[in-house]
């Protein structure tokens, strides 16, 4: 499980701006916790700063009872693999060769894959539904297929806690939702930790566990979809007015924009 | 491991020794250099062979393998198909410590030689150092900021150099000529002054293939896969540098080898630095090489500098071989 607690982040050198207040928030083992918020509310820097990629200023992350800032980037990488917001990666490299670099934090000195690293790899392609794909250059690839890629690269990890940065932005309605039932099958299956940002309301609403709401860097509400998504908080978060109603076939909230 | 790029590479290594070693006022044909080679030659063919033409070729080889490699090298730390040893200004440092080295210690005694490689690795990483401060903003240095800053320092060494030499005069100036123009007639001192530079450089670079890699994902995406990216970085760019200095030492400024022969590699064998190091060490040997041949025959007896023809033979081919590459994006 992922342990977060009052973390504290800053940008900038010489006029420091706190983005991050005294973050803190659990995401048990088998558990989806969707983290939401307007744009500049700190979503990608808490991610950001949870894969240790930049500095905290005060506060720690755990798991288990290691505290991340003790550990160096491989065994960092052996607790917690990241898929991060669409990115453009190197176009040359094939699908294949790009899902192996998973396997970096377990691979040996001359980072040579052994056949349990090519075994694995083709499983997390298998997972993704993407193992046509393995010869292709990642730089053909579409969206939606360039995000299933990152996510078998970040399963090609092992890890038991997983990290999504925005994974459907950008994506079509199918893709949306077969990457999330994805997730939710890693999460209540394979029992692993997952913190996923989404600006999507009613895709946290239906696919998370748990939500935490965060505003100007401040966790403003956590707790199950239905206690977070009402019309009082998330009007206030987005300065908006919204009405929640109930989900038409489902037990969720959905949130929709206007009086 | 595909080994076949390996072969073909070190297959056509391989015939470009051959070439170099055959080639020259003398012809050599096969037998007599075999002869010569294994010790039963008669003494002219020996002298031709071991003196002079043998040290010679090495060296460029050399000389090939260290700009080629730290030039893929360079292109893969900074995510830029322009990079080569002389655009953050490591190779002009490098020759203007070798310049400074050379001028302030005619005439050369053997460990007057084994001074200069020394000066220009101590040069180049100075460079470094130098373009770094500059062009860092608080923590991180943007790749940006370290060219623009790299070309202008480059600028400033290579002009710092040429006033040197305008500066010089007489056997220091006859030598520097030598020694800039390709230390052809440095024989085995100058091979075994740049030699552990060059070993060193290139066996960190080549094991540096999966960290290369992984930079290719950018910084964040290289950490969250588990690679120290700072350490990882520093390590490469002074290995590069070790090379680049090893090989500006006593040939000078040779330009486009660096550049165009690990494109090449690239658009044959695909982008894994794991491979793409090795296989541009090879092939950078080899196009010295055969750059070094064409300089030596075209006009004989004179010569020709080398990096003339590199870019002269060396530019059509390679808009050839981008011109039939078959895979698009290949960068």
């Amino acid at each position: 499980m992922l342990k977060i607690e009052s973390l504290s982040v800053n940008y900038g050198g010489r006029s420091p701006r706190r983005v991050l207040h005294d973050v803190s928030l659990n995401v048990q083992s088998g558990e989806i916790v969707a983290l939401i918020g307007p744009n500049g509310a700190g979503k990608t820097t808490l991610i950001r700063a949870v894969s240790g990629v930049i500095p905290s200023q005060s506060g720690r992350v755990r798991t288990n009872g290691d505290d991340f800032h003790s550990l160096n980037p491989i065994q960092r990488a052996k607790y917690l693999a990241v898929v991060p917001q669409a990115v453009s990666l190197p176009p040359a490299f094939t699908v294949w060769e790009t899902v192996l670099m998973g396997r970096t934090p377990h691979l040996g000195f001359l980072g040579q894959a052994s056949s349990l690293d090519e075994s694995i790899a083709r499983g997390a392609l298998e997972r993704v539904h993407a193992i046509e794909l393995a010869e292709r250059r990642v730089g053909e690839l579409s969206g939606g297929e360039a995000q299933r890629v990152l996510l078998a690269r970040a399963l090609c990890q092992s890890t038991p806690i997983l990290l999504l940065d925005e994974p459907t932005a950008h994506l079509d309605l199918q893709y949306q939702v077969s990457l999330l039932e994805l997730v939710c099958d890693l999460a209540h299956h394979d029992k692993l930790a997952v913190l996923i940002a989404l600006h999507d309301l009613n895709l946290a609403a239906r696919y998370a566990d748990r939500v935490a709401l965060m505003v100007a860097g401040r966790i403003q509400a956590s707790g199950s979809p239905r206690e977070v998504l009402t019309a009082e908080l998330i009007s206030k978060a987005y300065c908006l007015p919204v009405q929640v109603v109930k989900y038409p076939f489902m037990d969720v909230p959905l949130v929709l924009p206007g009086k | 491991m595909k080994i076949r790029p390996y072969l073909f590479s070190l297959v056509v290594l391989g015939f470009a020794l051959m070439l170099s070693l055959a080639v020259g006022s003398v012809f050599l044909p096969p037998a007599q250099l075999w002869d010569a080679l294994i010790g039963h030659g008669t003494r002219v063919p020996d002298a031709i062979l071991w003196d002079i033409r043998l040290p010679r070729t090495v060296l460029v080889a050399l000389t090939g393998m260290a700009l080629s490699g730290s030039g893929a090298a360079y292109q893969g730390l900074f995510r830029n198909p322009l990079a080569d040893p002389f655009l953050i200004g490591v190779a002009s440092g490098a020759g203007l410590g070798a310049v400074i080295a050379m001028s302030i210690q005619w005439p050369y005694s053997f460990w007057g030689l084994m001074a200069i490689p020394i000066a220009s690795f101590i040069a180049g990483l100075l460079t470094i150092f130098i373009v770094y401060s500059l062009a860092r903003v608080g923590k991180t240095i943007p790749t940006t900021n370290l060219i623009l800053a790299g070309v202008a320092f480059s600028s400033f060494a290579t002009s710092l150099t040429s006033f040197l030499m305008i500066r010089s005069t007489g056997e220091v100036r006859r030598a520097l000529g030598w020694l800039l123009g390709g230390a052809t007639q440095a024989g085995w001192t100058a091979v075994i002054a740049i030699l552990p530079y060059l070993l060193i450089g290139l066996v960190i670079l080549t094991f540096g293939g999966h960290a290369l890699n992984l930079l290719q994902f950018g910084d964040e995406q290289a950490q969250q896969l588990g690679l120290n990216v700072t350490r990882s970085k520093t390590v490469l760019l002074i290995a590069a540098s070790m090379a680049t200095a090893a090989a500006v030492a006593f040939s000078g400024i040779i330009g486009f080898i660096g550049l165009i022969v690990p494109h090449v590699m690239r658009l044959w064998f695909g982008p894994d630095y794991r491979r793409l190091i090795p296989l541009s060490i090879i092939g950078g040997a080899s196009a010295l090489i055969f750059s070094d041949v064409i300089a030596r025959v075209v006009i004989a007896p004179q010569e020709i500098p080398v990096g003339i023809v590199t870019a002269l033979v060396g530019a059509p081919f390679f808009l050839w071989v981008l011109r039939r590459a078959k895979n698009q994006g290949y960068w």
